[in-house]
């Protein structure tokens, strides 16, 4: 990927994504949480990792945050009143995410990325990544799966005290 | 390089203005089998400069010119930026997703092989897939940002109806997957252009009748005409999520309507009735019995040929269309969602089931 491009998207997809956490409306939150999965995803078409991209838009951009704006939508949840928490709850999740960020900025530079080999061809199309997750990959693939119905059904059980 | 640019550019403008072209041929459809299902004439009285000669033509140009010039109204207490961007962003994703689309096989000029397709890409029918879902938001949006109950109740109506309806597509769309083993349009086209002992054409219809079925239901709802027009629906929300919408953008709504019709119809013809492919037609002429009918000047007038089935066919399926949203009456919300989840869906998986067990027995087509 051309670095300028990179800067330039990156730059564009942090922005995007502190206005998700900075909108007071959180309609506008859920659209700048599109703009940030939608630019996240041109970094998968830098990697050529098409499958990926298309994916992402389908299943995040498309379908999840429709899913946050219908129910902002359905509940009508107004402008959020500025309040903020008690100043230890601030500073321990500040601490909390500082400290993540310099893990990963320590990981990041502590790794050599010359010497990883490069991947063959056809990696990360649609056939290669299936085979991978498939077989290989299979049983992380299966509890994922799991866990997502994990989900559901406590949802459906908060939802639906008295069935 | 620059040439490759120019090329790329080319293809794109030449599908655009095709699919704008079929779409303004929908509108004339719109007018005309409406008319004639209602034993009526049809419009035919607008004098453009006194001027009545064509009838209905005349109609057809004076409709969006009356458009630009009304005033746009944005209602009182409604988001100004959100109530501007949503019919862009409604109409963007419809057209975009035509980039994938193939409207030839290929064009050779001065020893280039050009692909008639505006992108080639080899996850072609997630990107079809990927637009579709992000139309959603032209709705969504265009519903909230009016401050009109009417609008929110559509836009979430809508957002409901294709999410719904965009699972039912998905599902259609794995079993014709399948079938080609491939995500490429390209790719499937040509593989229908292969002959079935020798004389049919191998047509995705015949390998997923079901799976076409299923994906011409889902893809009407994805349109949101009737009769699955409840986000509209003018009898209960007036004009639902575009109520509050006058003059141009109220024109880019219908706009992505009309593309979205013509997006369906290229998708069907595209995945079941052979795409740009003329029957028998290969790249040196038509192959009838193991007899080859060799084409004059093949390099320009197959890919003409292959163009101009491609487009008759759009047209057939964007009247086929027309001709269901003029017949058939709307549906009630519950049956809506009934059809999609109890019928549609189940029927999709077993669709899916089924292909993969033939595929498992007796192996994959090519």
């Amino acid at each position: 990927m051309n670095a300028v491009l990179f800067v330039v998207l990156a730059a564009l997809t942090i922005g995007a994504a502190l206005a998700v956490v900075t909108n007071r409306n959180p309609v506008y939150s859920a659209l700048a949480l599109v703009s940030t999965l939608a630019l996240m995803s041109c970094f998968f078409v830098g990697l050529e990792a098409y499958l990926i991209w298309a994916l992402q838009l389908v299943v995040y951009a498309g379908a999840i945050v429709v899913l946050f704006l219908f129910v902002i939508m359905l509940l009508n949840v107004q402008r959020e009143e500025r309040a903020l928490p008690a100043p230890g709850v601030v500073a321990s999740v500040g601490a909390a995410a500082g400290s993540l960020a310099l893990g990963v900025a320590f990981a990041v530079t502590r790794t050599s990325f010359a010497s990883m080999p490069p991947v063959g061809a056809g990696y990360g199309s649609p056939g290669h990544l299936a085979r991978r997750l498939f077989t290989d990959y299979l049983v992380p693939f299966e509890i994922t799966s799991v866990l997502l119905l994990v989900a559901i059904v406590g949802a459906v059980v908060l939802g639906k005290r008295r069935i | 390089v620059a040439i490759d640019v120019a090329i790329a550019c080319a293809k794109a403008v030449f599908m655009i203005l095709l699919v704008l072209q079929v779409m303004g041929l929908g509108v004339f459809f719109e007018r005309k089998v409406s008319a004639v299902i209602q034993d009526r004439i049809g419009a035919n009285r607008a004098a453009i400069l006194g001027f009545t000669g064509l009838g209905l033509i005349n109609t057809l140009v004076a409709d969006p010119v009356k458009f630009l010039l009304k005033e746009d109204v944005t209602p009182e207490g409604a988001d100004r930026l959100l109530h501007f961007l949503a019919p862009v962003i409604a109409v963007v994703p419809a057209v975009a997703a035509f980039a994938v689309i193939p409207f030839g096989d290929v064009l050779e000029v001065a020893g280039r092989v050009v692909t008639l397709q505006a992108a080639q890409l080899n996850v072609g029918v997630l990107y079809v897939l990927a637009m579709a879902a992000l139309g959603v938001y032209g709705v969504v949006i265009a519903g909230w940002a009016s401050n009109n109950r009417w609008s929110l109740l559509g836009g979430i109506r809508g957002s409901a109806q294709m999410i719904s309806y965009e699972i039912a597509m998905g599902l259609a769309l794995i079993g014709v997957v399948l079938t080609y083993g491939t995500l490429d349009l390209q790719v499937m086209v040509r593989q229908q252009g292969e002959l079935l002992w020798g004389w049919l054409p191998a047509w995705g219809i015949l390998y997923q009748p079901f799976a076409f079925v299923l994906f011409l239901v889902a893809g009407v709802a994805e349109s949101k005409r009737i009769p699955f027009d409840l986000p509209e629906s003018e009898s209960e929300l007036v004009s639902g999520y575009f109520t509050e919408y006058s003059g141009a953008k109220h024109l880019m709504f219908m706009m992505a309507d009309f593309v979205e019709v013509v997006l369906v119809a290229a998708l069907v013809t595209t995945f079941f009735f052979g795409g740009w492919q003329v029957p028998w037609l290969m790249r040196d002429g038509f192959h009838v019995f193991g007899h080859v009918l060799a084409v004059p000047a093949a390099w320009i007038v197959v890919p003409v040929l292959q163009v101009t089935s491609f487009m008759l066919k759009l047209i057939f399926f964007t009247f086929f269309q027309i001709v269901v949203r003029w017949t058939l009456p709307r549906f009630r919300y519950d049956q809506l969602m009934r059809l999609g989840w109890q019928g549609l869906l189940p029927l999709g998986l077993l669709n899916v089931m089924g292909t993969a067990a033939v595929i498992l027995v007796w192996g994959a087509k090519a």
